[in-house]
């Protein structure tokens, strides 16, 4: 039994869920009891969505349990059938259907239908959303292609030359209630246009049944989220030797490397490298006088695993923050983001207990948090600005504008986004300098909330003497004094390190003079 | 009673499971704690529904099931016992707590009860437990409230005292005015229940006088009058009938005369006419069909109807309680349709076939409906919003109002300029 009180990922269910509603021409009938109906509305009201999840409840109910559940799933099936005229049915079951055992699947199969069926067996006491996601995306191709793997040719890489074409490629991954993904795909269907690769498709995102079975049309596919669509890349490997991309093209640097990886698959040979560094506003942005004061800044990074690993590439290598945490909730993508923290010498951080996520983000003491609704919540808490790069993620994450994370465009989006609440931070600190101008109104908060003044309250107090409650520390007015002389924007960092300090060499009263030694120990 | 058309449907259904009252029954009684022993899919529901997440450590959560508990049960009972000691050591501050079942918890009969009895015996002195069901399999959305508070009432002392015990979850500001109402009345002796705080329970008995604020508590009533309380029958409180006829019922139960209520419930009356006045002029004509969602479906139609003049396609309630309801049903205008339970497809046929002008639906259809260009109103905000009384009832109507007159700035020509 687990403990939770906020989560990362629903359970595998909606996973499924996910892939049939960003599907056309799918059903699925979820045998379920009525409050999972809720799965719609982070559909509708999230992704404000104008059309219901294709998705049928069996809605059984506990007076229904002593009799024939099996008939009521049987009953919904065929009803939803002739309703909904999917091209292709799901079946599967909730966490509360999985123990009553009615094999909603196989009682699909047997009742004469002529479309294809997929039985979703989604473990639901053991698995999360994302890997249902994946396996319900895996299993439905597998089910629509498996008949062609016997008489398909391995696809080469290469075909597209003889074809006389253009070379095609699967974009795989893309989903509702991911993030940004809508915006995405069209940034990358754009920049492989211009390389004069053509998209074939993309998969589950607006893609039918029908579409699933021209897969093997194209030559590579792009997994665009690892999360959701390797499993299904890896098939399609394994079975049609259709190659994959593993570069995640968020960043300019992984942008660039995605495009050498897909020119190198496909044997294309990559004309306009010099050109691609240009493409985008953030080299230059992030190298103009007035991003000085970003070198260095601490950023603390928790996300889905794709996001957080390439969130942690950007800060270092493209503005020059310094991270100082960083983990996920994806136990799927635990090793590469384990990996990505030993570079950076740091342990990543793999939980699902948001509460351990807060502890190691207030032990960091970052400038800035990347995270995700519930690190939003949790920096707002600590008076820490905070973007948020991952789902989960709340219905103003989905905005109207274009607003891709990936490629050229999605570079520029994640300066402005990251950047913007840094600058929020500084004003936050002028707020505080000037407000004993006249000017000043009282009672004058910005996006921070109250947290964000507790230095300024420390310095503020009363007392002349005040104890740091955890240590038994005492600030002596001298002490207090000099404190107010540091400039406000490294103000807080210096109260710890004085702090730190003084515990390290069982200094019991901070002085003036305790201010200078801890300075000198730590530069 | 009025010829009201009673029809039954049963099919796929869209509405909440009895948790999701634990978004507002959290909020109620601040020192007490909710953890639900259910499975992944009850710790999303209740995060999403909540619709925003609240910005702090919630007073609620969820002991997830996992496989290893459903092999053995015993093992599930230790673990529990785990999850509530790291909780209770976590927060010292909670006086109370609820373990509420789920659909898997009451599918692998996890024997809550026991659990907590025993977690009682430890705790002794320090939080008391107390356990109750909120799944789906059982109960719908408000339901879950019947339940918590049926739970609670074993633990009210008994008093003979003569009272006025306001059931059913308000507002606060909305149960102060209520209170001050009543005084003025002359009935002095005024509890709630549930109480803003889980260890302030009222005394209970024979000379109490229950008057319910909710249409959801059947259990809870039951209950009450198994332990002498008398209950009083009147509408709900919503809008100015309803709450003028459940003052007076209640004034009746404590013998006050008829035009003392008038008196001081006049000048609200007139108040709240003029308040209601614009709204009116929006729905008055309008066409409505309620969807079964929070069972306060009866008591707004009955409301936007004789007080708003809208007229009523079909009055969806997810189930009917006829003695309960029975003072509601006699208000209701002649050959209104109420269906009691759903099939959501066929519902929404019928939906699109009447051509409302507004529909009170759940979050999971309002967005669907409007693509298809019909108003919508989500039902959940009915139980978040401080919507009781006479003093609200052009609040209560402006919920309504509000969508119908956005739906008309945004159709008329200043926006669309081609």
């Amino acid at each position: 039994m687990e403990l939770t009180l906020w989560t990362y990922e629903g359970p595998p269910h909606v996973g499924a869920m996910r892939i049939a509603s960003s599907m056309k021409d799918i059903h699925y009938v979820l045998h379920a009891p009525q409050g999972d109906t809720y799965a719609d509305l982070l559909f509708t009201m999230i992704e404000r969505r104008g059309q219901r999840p294709p998705v049928t409840y069996t809605t059984f109910q506990a007076r229904d349990l002593g009799g024939d559940t099996a008939e009521l799933v049987k009953k919904n099936i065929k009803e939803a059938v002739e309703r909904f005229k999917p091209k292709t049915l799901l079946v599967g079951e909730s966490c509360t259907a999985e123990l009553i055992q009615d094999q909603p699947g196989s009682l699909a199969k047997g009742m004469g239908f002529d479309m294809p069926i997929v039985n979703l067996e989604l473990p639901a006491y053991s698995k999360k959303e994302n890997w249902g996601a994946s396996e319900t995306f895996y299993q439905l191709t597998r089910t629509l292609l498996k008949e062609k793997v016997s008489y398909s040719e391995k696809i080469s890489p290469l075909r597209w030359r003889e074809f006389g074409r253009r070379p095609k490629v699967n974009i795989l991954g893309p989903t509702l209630l991911g993030f940004r993904c809508r915006d995405d795909v069209i940034e990358i269907q754009r920049i492989l246009s211009e390389q004069g690769i053509d998209t074939n498709l993309v998969a589950p995102l607006g893609a039918s049944p029908d579409d699933i079975e021209r897969l093997i049309d194209a030559e590579i596919n792009i997994c665009l989220y690892p999360e959701i669509a390797e499993a299904t890349c890896e098939w399609l490997k394994r079975n049609f030797g259709m190659e994959y991309t593993n570069t995640i093209p968020i960043g300019i640097k992984n942008t660039i490397e995605f495009i050498n990886e897909v020119h190198k698959k496909l044997d294309l040979p990559l004309t306009n490298k010099k050109e691609l560094e240009n493409k985008s506003k953030l080299p230059w942005y992030s190298k103009s006088v007035d991003s000085n004061y970003l070198t260095g800044k601490r950023v603390f990074i928790f996300g889905d695993g794709t996001h957080a690993i390439a969130a942690a590439k950007i800060a270092k290598e493209e503005l020059g923050f310094e991270v100082v945490g960083l983990g996920t909730y994806s136990r799927e993508m635990a090793r590469q983001v384990r990996a990505t923290a030993k570079d950076l010498n740091l342990e990543a951080l793999i939980t699902n207990n948001y509460l351990e996520v807060e502890d190691a983000m207030k032990k960091a003491a970052p400038e800035l948090v990347l995270g995700t609704q519930m690190e939003r919540h949790s920096a707002k808490r600590l008076g820490i600005p905070c973007s948020v790069i991952s789902t989960p993620m709340h219905v103003q994450d989905v905005p109207a504008r274009y607003s891709p994370q990936m490629g050229w465009e999605g570079a520029n989006v994640i300066f402005d986004d990251w950047v913007h609440p840094l600058m929020m931070g500084l004003e936050e600190h002028l707020i505080d300098m000037f407000k004993h101008d006249f000017e000043f109104i009282d009672g004058h908060q910005s996006h921070l909330g109250h947290t964000a003044t507790q230095t300024k309250d420390f310095l503020n107090s009363d007392e002349k003497k005040e104890i740091n409650s955890k240590e038994g520390i005492i600030w002596t007015e001298s002490g207090r004094a000099e404190l107010t002389k540091v400039p406000f924007f490294v103000r807080g960092k210096v109260k710890t390190n004085t702090e730190k300090y003084a515990i390290l060499r069982g200094i019991p009263e901070i002085s003036d003079e305790t201010l200078y030694d801890a300075k000198a120990y730590f530069s | 009673m009025s010829k009201v058309e009673f029809n039954k449907e049963t099919g796929p259904r869209e509405v909440f499971c009895g948790l999701t009252s634990i978004v507002w029954l959290h909020r109620r009684m601040p020192d007490a704690f909710f953890l639900v022993v259910g499975s992944r899919t009850c710790a999303h529901l209740i995060q999403s529904a909540a619709g925003v997440m609240i910005f702090a450590e919630p007073r609620f959560g969820t002991a997830i099931l996992e496989e290893k508990d459903l092999a053995g049960l015993a093992d599930a009972h230790e673990e529990l016992d785990r999850v509530v000691n790291d909780l209770i050591a976590r927060r010292p501050e909670i006086k109370t707590l609820f373990l509420v079942g789920s659909c898997p918890s009451e599918v692998i009969k996890l024997d809550l009860a026991t659990v907590a009895e025993k977690l009682n015996k430890k705790f002794l002195g320090q939080v008391r437990f107390v356990n109750y069901s909120g799944s789906g399999i059982e109960t719908t959305f408000t339901q879950g409230e019947d339940g918590a508070l049926k739970a609670l009432i074993p633990l009210m002392n008994s008093s003979d005292e003569e009272k006025l015990l306001l059931v059913g979850t308000l507002a606060n500001n909305v149960e102060d005015r209520f209170k001050k109402i009543f005084r003025n009345l002359g009935i002095s002796n005024i509890e709630s229940f549930p109480p803003r705080q889980s260890t302030e329970l009222p005394k209970i008995g024979k000379n109490t006088k229950v008057l319910l604020t909710q249409p959801y508590l059947s259990d809870t009533v039951r209950c009450l009058k198994h332990r002498g309380c008398e209950v009083i029958s009147a509408p709900f409180p919503l809008g100015i009938e309803g709450s003028s006829e459940w003052f007076l019922a209640a004034a009746k139960a404590f013998k006050i005369n008829e035009l003392k209520v008038h008196e001081i419930i006049s000048p609200l009356i007139n108040r709240a006419k003029l308040a209601l006045e614009s709204h009116k002029e929006i729905l008055k004509g309008k066409r409505l069909f309620l969807l079964p969602e929070s069972q306060l479906e009866i008591s707004l139609a009955r409301f936007l109807h004789n007080e708003c003049e809208m007229d009523l396609i079909e009055v969806g309630t997810p189930y009917l309680n006829k003695d309960l309801m029975k003072e509601e049903i006699n208000l209701l205008p002649d050959n209104t349709k109420i269906v009691e339970g759903q099939h959501v497809e066929k519902q929404l046929d019928r939906v699109r076939e009447s051509n409302p002008d507004l529909v009170v639906c759940g979050m999971g259809l309002a967005n669907p409906l409007e693509a298809e260009g019909i108003s919508t109103k989500w039902s959940i905000e009915m139980v978040f919003s401080p919507i009781h009384g006479i003093d609200q009832a052009a609040d209560l109507a402006g919920l309504f109002s509000k969508p119908l007159k956005r739906n008309q700035i945004l159709t008329s020509k200043t926006l669309v300029t081609y």
